[in-house]
């Protein structure tokens, strides 16, 4: 995590989130992988036209750009609010506070299930920012926050 | 199902049976291209004898007033303890409930039709969207007060009283009712100078509109510039022969023709929407009535209102007018917001912006405007490009002046940023956030700071380096930021804001 982020004190996500985003951007190049191999094999393409940029485009898609994004993104929970800090080119600093929290999911995705991590989505009923998103918690984290947030809704209500 | 009397002692009710016959007849307009065809048709087939057209033509009645007929036997509603619900559907069944709690506002509209009959629209805003509100089409003017008010009662009374019993709070409420307390009104006189700044040439493409339409009738193709001037070459000869003089007379009174027909389209709409404009202030929250053919009443709870902006157009202003609107969850005929004074003074104004419990920004007002970096990178994104393709031109003859024009709109960009910096401005004070924004028709828009819902900062790439961001808040009903502020100011008025937010919770809000 950046030390900018960590300064402002933020919490970093869990690391298996990196992986995790890893796995499902190659996932998202297979098709192109497939695409451009048949082009050179069928000779549509010369030789090493693929390969070439592909070693570098995987170097940094696959390698660089989940790391980074995950050094950008961060969170901090207060007694009263959530803040989400996430993005590397275009950086969101969303707080949302507690009272104004309309219903809370813990969702996970197959590949987050198995690597144990979960995302924290919080409603709300403004337009912008309807629906503020937290990937990359452990998922025990994530359920614990949905307690402490909803244990917040309910004492403010009663 | 149960029997329809059965139906009826559960408090199950239809909707009046004449919404049969405005159905049926609405549906039947609709089919009045389908039915022009079957006649064209059988014009060109011409053997087809006049029997089996009129046979046609029944068919068509029948299947409208028939399909009308079985929608209305299959349509209930019922206004009961907690909820609104309307089940609905022929072939497959939809059932809706609406919680009384969730509620925004209910209005009333009388279109031509139905108001010949003495028939109403009901529709219940949930703020969820247009298309997820409940409608009860066509019940009696009387039934839809009372379900206005039912809906109401139950909605309020809870709320408004919550230590007394049930039956106090009914006599309270009963007791409280004060007469409605007229705030804005526009009488005709208003509206003939109203209509005068609503200049509009939408006419004109209607009709370019409905030519493309009918062109398969005309004899010949409207838009064959060729076609055209070879018709003006030969009798219209004549025209190009009269001289310059009469060439600019000529041209003169086209331009002073649609000069007036813009006016009068104008003046036209503004008393079609606008006609007996009345906004009052009664014990249920604000109520809005107006319409010339079709007849619109709506009932706004005060607590609904976000957010409140008021606006004037650049040559309106002139003369001080300006207009007033409200952001809330519910929708206002397709816009978001709900007109309440369209055109005003702003000594008009004001006493209803404090009826809604915002109020304008003091003239002590701690003002702010965004960071001069913002400005100037906007201005440099919109018009380099601009320029460039400028540029470009400069080296073709053919389209060397297309260079200098561009330069020119360059310029105006420029100086468009220049002034925006000098005009766009922000400020927190103690209970509202307050914009001021646009050029062509510069507007100011104040939301309560407890009403947001989550405050965020956003930073792009260009922002990032230089320092600025935008302030992104969380209103329910429409979007509100404070743009290209300096990164330090902005986190501390976040600070502020959350601060009002988190001190209330949804809960509590007033509603």
């Amino acid at each position: 995590m950046d030390a900018r982020l960590a300064n402002e004190g933020l919490t970093p996500l869990d690391p298996a989130y990196v992986t995790v985003m890893r796995i499902s951007t190659l996932l998202m190049a297979v098709p192109f992988v497939i695409a451009a191999l048949a082009g050179e094999i069928g000779g549509m393409l010369p030789a090493g036209a693929f390969l070439v940029p592909m070693v570098f485009a995987f170097a940094l898609l696959v390698l660089l750009v989940p790391l980074k994004r995950f050094n950008a993104r961060g969170y901090d929970i207060s007694d009263d609010r959530l803040r989400v800090v996430a993005g590397l080119m275009f950086r969101k600093d969303t707080v949302v506070p507690f009272g104004r929290v309309q219903h809370i999911d813990v969702e996970q995705g197959p590949l987050e299930r198995a690597f144990g991590i979960a995302r924290l989505v919080l409603h709300t009923a403004g337009t912008h920012n309807a629906s503020v998103v937290l990937p990359g918690l452990r998922h025990e984290t994530a359920s614990e926050m949905r307690e402490a947030i909803r244990a917040h809704v309910k004492r403010e209500t009663l | 199902m149960s029997t329809h009397a059965e139906e009826m002692a559960e408090g199950w009710q239809r909707v009046h049976p004449f919404a049969v016959l405005v159905t049926g007849l609405r549906n039947i307009r609709q089919a009045i291209f389908p039915i022009v065809i079957v006649l064209f048709g059988s014009q060109s087939i011409g053997g087809m004898r006049a029997g089996v057209v009129l046979g046609i033509l029944l068919l068509i009645l029948l299947f409208n007033v028939g399909g009308a007929w079985l929608a209305w036997r299959k349509l209930r509603y019922l206004v009961g303890e907690s909820d609104v619900r309307l089940e609905q559907g022929i072939l497959s069944r939809q059932a809706r409930s609406v919680p009384h709690d969730r509620i925004q506002d209910v209005s009333l509209e009388q279109g031509l039709l139905p108001r010949l009959f003495g028939l109403v629209e009901v529709r219940f805003e949930t703020g969820a969207g247009g298309k997820d509100e409940l409608k009860v089409a066509y019940v009696t003017q009387e039934e839809g007060e009372r379900l206005r008010e039912v809906v109401r009662d139950q909605k309020e009374a809870p709320a408004a009283m919550p230590a007394t019993t049930a039956q106090g709070a009914e006599e309270q409420v009963a007791a409280q009712q004060p007469p409605a307390q007229l705030l804005f009104a526009m009488p005709p006189g208003r509206l003939l100078t109203f209509g005068l700044f609503q200049f509009s040439l939408v006419i004109v493409a209607l009709i370019g509109a409905a030519l493309q339409q009918v062109e398969f009738l005309l004899p010949f193709d409207i838009w064959d510039i060729d076609g055209w001037e070879k018709r003006l070459s030969g009798p219209g000869q004549w025209l190009s022969g009269l001289g310059w003089l009469s060439q600019i007379i000529g041209a003169l009174s086209g331009v002073l023709f649609l000069i007036v027909l813009g006016v009068l389209t104008g003046i036209g709409r503004t008393f079609l929407r606008d006609w007996d404009f009345r906004l009052e202030k009664t014990a249920k929250g604000f109520r809005r009535r107006r319409g010339l053919l079709t007849k619109t009443d709506v009932v706004m709870p005060a607590h609904r209102v976000q957010a409140v902006t008021m606006g004037a157009g650049l040559v309106r202003r002139i003369w001080g007018w300006h207009s007033l609107s409200f952001i809330s969850l519910a929708q206002d005929a397709k816009s978001a917001n709900h007109d309440v004074a369209p055109f005003a003074q702003v000594r008009e104004i004001e006493p209803i912006v404090r009826e809604a419990n915002f109020h304008l920004p003091a003239p002590d007002t701690d003002w702010h405007r965004p960071s001069p970096k913002y400005r100037f990178d906007t201005a440099l994104l919109g018009a380099i490009p601009v320029a460039l393709v400028g540029i470009v031109c400069l080296f073709f003859a053919e389209v060397y002046w297309l260079g200098w024009l561009l330069f020119a709109f360059a310029a105006f960009e420029a100086l468009r940023q220049h002034f925006l910096w000098r005009y766009e401005r922000h400020a927190v004070d103690a209970t509202q956030i307050i914009t001021r924004r646009g050029w062509l028709v510069p507007r100011t828009t104040m939301a309560n700071r407890v009403k947001l819902h989550s405050v965020e900062i956003s930073q792009g790439l260009i922002a990032k380096r230089r320092g600025y961001c935008h302030l992104v808040f969380g209103l329910a009903g429409g979007s509100f930021a404070f743009n290209g502020l300096p990164l330090e100011e902005a986190e501390a008025m976040r600070a502020a804001v959350l601060d009002s937010i988190a001190s209330v919770d949804f809960a509590h809000l007033p509603r």
